[in-house]
Formats: structure tokens, C-alpha cells, sequence
């Protein structure tokens, strides 16, 4: 089953307007993103800590998505102090392993961990639709929101499918080998999967179509920007100032 | 209010589905519709739609002769139609949302609209799933839910394909009564010939992609079972 972990509203910060919760995440995570002094990495990384507090996620669940993530980085510190051009920090069994790619990896694990984390302090909990709309008010245009919408809503029917697939071929005593027959049956179902996809998108649209469809999907979302937004973005926007400034004054001095 | 004459229909490559298909629905009339699978039924609601255009034959609706797009557009305000599979007419986030999708194409505004789809909502016994969201309902709520979608149009006939599929008896027994109280003609395609003789005043069959009325056919209710029982047949007097 395809599940959405984060989907429980119940912190300050999802009282917080859904559009202004997106503004601030992604402002936080471009200034995070350009940062490369490691006192201003370090800010911004506690900055997501307290965020993620805030938001009173599932530790479980963050842990999960953490380890995923991180588990990619891990690559990134296998390869990069090995291949990346510079002085040699040490020598393991000779081979050099270079400062300027372990310092990389190291921004580059600090960044990603910070953003993920806010991601998924701010905007994880949004219920989908609730997203689509806000994007949408946000002046994303729709045709993207209706995508991202449509495709929420019919992965599940399309994931479904798939299952009952698979089941049909189960129950007729199918069992995965390293084999022409096996490669055969699995492009068969992927297949059936797409002329199935399809067909049910045609037979949507003829819905929408009988119900008169002009092209327009009407939110009945209604959003309002309170004086908790304004007081959150603004924090946001001095937080996000003082990274940039604990970026540059370093360097300075 | 509509008319099929001679119609006939083929999908690319196959053989004729629909084959000089004569048909007439009246103010008022409550036409069920029984066939074998694949005899056509879905087909012939999609060409009253317009959503299939026929190889031949003439359609009117509501007086006027159905031919182009704009004819149809104007049809399908007034014509609603159930689909099979309801996860096909599903397909706004939230149930509420799914059920002011028509009205607010209509040209409602936001509070007629979800004013509209409130009381149809409540009508089917669906209150309190406004905020639901429509690919988490179980299939029985996914089928009352599209009911409420195309109800919410306020059509004046109904092509209803199917609709007591997959409903326990008393999801069934409340669509009945929907059904019953509403002044509304329709035509209602369906396998059981009980459901169909509790809601239908008149019983046509489908064959060999004609629509056969009531002199050919006469059904009646089976108390006891019988290797035709649940299929149509006529008995010779
Ligand atoms: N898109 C399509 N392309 C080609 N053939 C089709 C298509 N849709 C349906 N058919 C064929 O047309 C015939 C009639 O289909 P239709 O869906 O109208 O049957 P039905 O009477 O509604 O059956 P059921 O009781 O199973 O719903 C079937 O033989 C089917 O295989
Ligand atoms: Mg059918």
C-alpha cells in the first residue's frame, strides 16, 4: 500500500497557512542550499531541528526517511574524498584522500539533512489536495496542479490494478525465476498495466466531460492569511537573513 | 425525450455491437435494461451521451436532432450518467469538492453549489463525507458518492449503468427508495431482475444489438430457483 506518513495535522505549524508554509520552506531551503561556511550550515541544520520539534513528527518515521536519504550521501563520501582533485587530507593505505571532497560532503550532508527536514516538518503534513490548491494560489501553473492532483488520485487505482494483476497471476501458480517465461509474464503485466492506465484516462475524461468540463477544477479550499503567518515568515525571513549573514561575516573577519 | 433510430455502432476492427437499434424514452418512464455482458448496454448509454458517435442512424433528444459536439454539450446538462466503474467519475480530491464539480460548471456559484451538493449528499445518506477523501471510500460509498455527483446536476433522465453492483441489501433497499421518490425518468442497466422489477415499470432486453420490448419479454419475479432464474425469458402462453 502506498501510504502518506506524514498526513496528521495536529502542531502550530500546521495551523499555518499552506502556501505560506511552502514560501517559507522553499526560501529556507534556497538560502540553505547556496550556504558553505560550516558555522552557518551548523545554524541552519538546528534551525530544521527545531522546526521538526515544532511540527511534533513521528521520530520513527523521520528516522526512516533520514536513513534513506542519508544512506545515498554515504555514496557521496565513499567517492568524493577518493576521486576529488586537491590536497590530500591523509593517506588511507596510501591512497590519498583528498580535504577539499571530504569538506563537500560534508556541506552536502548537513544541506540535505537541513532541507529534508524541514521539508518535512512544513510541508509533509499537507494533505495532497490541500497542496495542489496551494501551489495553485501560489500561481503554479495549472496544468502542473491538475497533474499532480489527477496523479494523486488515480495512483492509488492504478496501484490496485497492479495488484489484482499480480494476484490473477499468482493464483495461476506464477513464481518469479531468472527466465524467458518470467521476463515474458512480467512485460505482459507492465503492459497491461499501461493499456489499462490509458483506458481509465479516457474513461475519466468522458466523466468529466458529461458533467460539463470546461477546462477549470474549482477549489472549495478557502485560504486566509492570518496574523500567525505573518509573525512565522517573518521569523523565517530573520532567520533566514541571519544564515546569510553568519555566511558572509565569516568569511569576512 | 430521446429517440435511437436505426442506430449502428461497431468499435474499429470488430463486428457490429449495435445493429439497427430502434429505441424511445418518455417522460416518466422508468425503462430497466437487461442483456448478457458485452451485448451493448454501456455502448448505447455512450452514444446517448454523445461520448461514441454512431456509424449510422438518427439520434434526438428532447425534440431536437443530436448530431454535433455543441448539440451534445447541452444533452449532457440534462442527461446524467452513472458510470459503471465508479472510480472513473471520481475524480476530485474530496467528496464534496467531486459533487459541486457539475453545478459549478453549470455556472453556480460557490454557495449554490455546495449547497446543492449538501442536500444531495444527505439525500443518499452520505452526510458527514464532504471532507473524505474520494480514492479512500469503499466501493459501495464510491457508488453512492458518484450517484450524488451526477444527482447534483439536476438532470431530467438518467442512464444509470449498473448501479446496485457491489451493494449490500440495504445500500440497495436505499437506492430503491432514492430512486423511487425521485421524479425523474430513467434507464437502468442491470443483471438482477428483482432489483430491476422493484424500480423499473418497464423491462427491455438486449440482443444481437437490438433492444427487445415488452411484447417479446415478460419478467417476473422467481421466489424459488430455476436454471433460468435469474436470466429474462418469456414463457409461451
Ligand atoms: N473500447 C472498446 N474497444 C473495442 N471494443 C469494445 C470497447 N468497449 C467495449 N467493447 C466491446 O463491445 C461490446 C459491448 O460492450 P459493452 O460495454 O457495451 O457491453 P455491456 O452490455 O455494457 O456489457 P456488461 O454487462 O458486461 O457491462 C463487448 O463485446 C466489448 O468487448
Ligand atoms: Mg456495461
Amino acid at each position: 500500500m502506498i501510504r502518506e506518513a506524514f498526513s496528521e495535522e495536529n502542531s502550530v505549524l500546521c495551523r499555518l497557512d499552506p502556501g505560506v508554509r511552502i514560501v517559507m520552506a522553499s526560501a529556507y531551503s534556497c538560502a540553505a542550499a547556496v550556504l558553505k561556511q560550516f558555522s552557518a550550515l551548523s545554524a541552519a541544520l538546528v534551525i530544521a531541528v527545531i522546526l521538526l520539534a515544532i511540527s511534533g513528527q513521528n521520530i520513527r518515521v523521520v528516522a526512516k526517511r533520514l536513513i534513506a536519504v542519508n544512506s545515498l550521501i554515504a555514496l557521496f563520501w565513499v567517492l568524493l574524498p577518493l576521486t576529488y582533485p586537491g590536497d590530500a587530507l591523509f593517506y588511507l593505505w596510501s591512497l590519498p584522500i583528498s580535504r577539499a571532497g571530504v569538506i563537500l560532503s560534508a556541506q552536502m550532508t548537513l544541506k540535505s539533512n537541513a532541507i529534508l527536514l524541514v521539508f518535512i516538518a512544513m510541508i509533509a503534513p499537507i494533505p495532497f489536495n490541500t497542496l495542489g490548491y496551494a501551489l495553485e494560489r501560489l500561481r503554479v501553473p495549472r496544468k502542473l496542479v491538475y497533474l499532480l492532483l489527477m496523479t494523486y488520485r488515480y495512483i492509488f487505482v492504478i496501484e490496485e490494478e497492479y495488484h489484482k494483476l499480480i494476484r490473477a497471476a499468482k493464483i495461476r501458480g506464477f513464481s518469479p525465476k531468472t527466465n524467458l517465461h518470467t521476463y515474458r509474464t512480467v512485460a505482459w503485466l507492465v503492459g497491461m498495466l499501461f493499456v489499462r492506465a490509458s483506458k481509465r484516462a479516457g474513461r475519466v475524461y468522458q466523466a468529466m466531460i458529461c458533467r460539463g468540463f470546461k477546462g477549470r477544477f474549482y477549489s472549495l479550499q478557502r485560504f486566509e492569511i492570518s496574523r500567525i503567518d505573518r509573525f512565522s515568515a517573518l521569523l523565517m525571513g530573520i532567520a533566514i537573513v541571519a544564515l546569510t549573514m553568519l555566511e558572509w561575516g565569516v568569511r569576512w573577519s | 425525450m430521446i429517440r435511437l433510430e436505426d442506430i449502428s455502432f461497431a468499435y474499429p476492427g470488430s463486428p457490429k455491437i449495435l445493429d439497427g437499434l430502434d429505441f424511445e424514452l418518455h417522460q416518466g418512464d422508468r425503462i430497466g435494461l437487461l442483456g448478457h455482458n458485452g451485448s451493448g448496454k454501456t455502448t448505447m448509454f455512450h452514444i446517448i451521451m454523445g461520448l461514441l458517435k454512431p456509424d449510422s442512424g438518427k439520434i434526438e433528444i428532447f425534440g431536437k436532432p443530436a448530431v454535433s459536439e455543441k448539440d451534445f454539450t447541452l444533452v449532457r446538462q440534462r442527461i446524467g450518467l452513472l458510470f459503471q466503474d465508479a472510480d472513473d467519475q471520481l475524480f476530485c480530491p474530496t467528496v464534496l469538492e467531486d459533487v459541486a464539480f457539475g453545478p459549478l460548471n453549470l455556472g453556480k456559484s460557490e454557495e449554490e453549489a455546495v449547497e446543492i451538493a449538501r442536500k444531495t449528499l444527505d439525500r443518499l445518506g452520505l452526510s458527514g463525507f464532504e471532507n473524505r477523501i474520494t480514492c479512500k471510500l469503499s466501493g459501495g460509498e464510491k457508488r453512492l458518492a458518484a450517484l450524488a455527483t451526477v444527482l447534483a446536476m439536476e438532470p431530467s433522465v438518467l442512464l444509470l449503468d449498473e448501479p446496485s453492483a457491489g451493494l449490500d441489501r440495504n445500500t440497495k433497499e436505499k437506492l430503491v427508495a432514492v430512486l423511487s421518490e425521485l421524479d425523474l425518468s430513467y434507464i437502468l442497466i442491470s443483471h438482477e431482475s428483482d432489483f430491476l422489477s422493484d424500480i423499473a415499470t418497464t423491462i427491455y432486453a438486449m440482443e444481437d444489438g437490438k433492444i427487445l420490448t415488452d411484447k417479446e419479454l415478460h419478467l417476473h419475479r422467481h421466489i424459488h430457483a430455476h436454471p433460468l432464474g435469474t436470466h429474462p425469458h418469456s414463457h409461451k402462453p
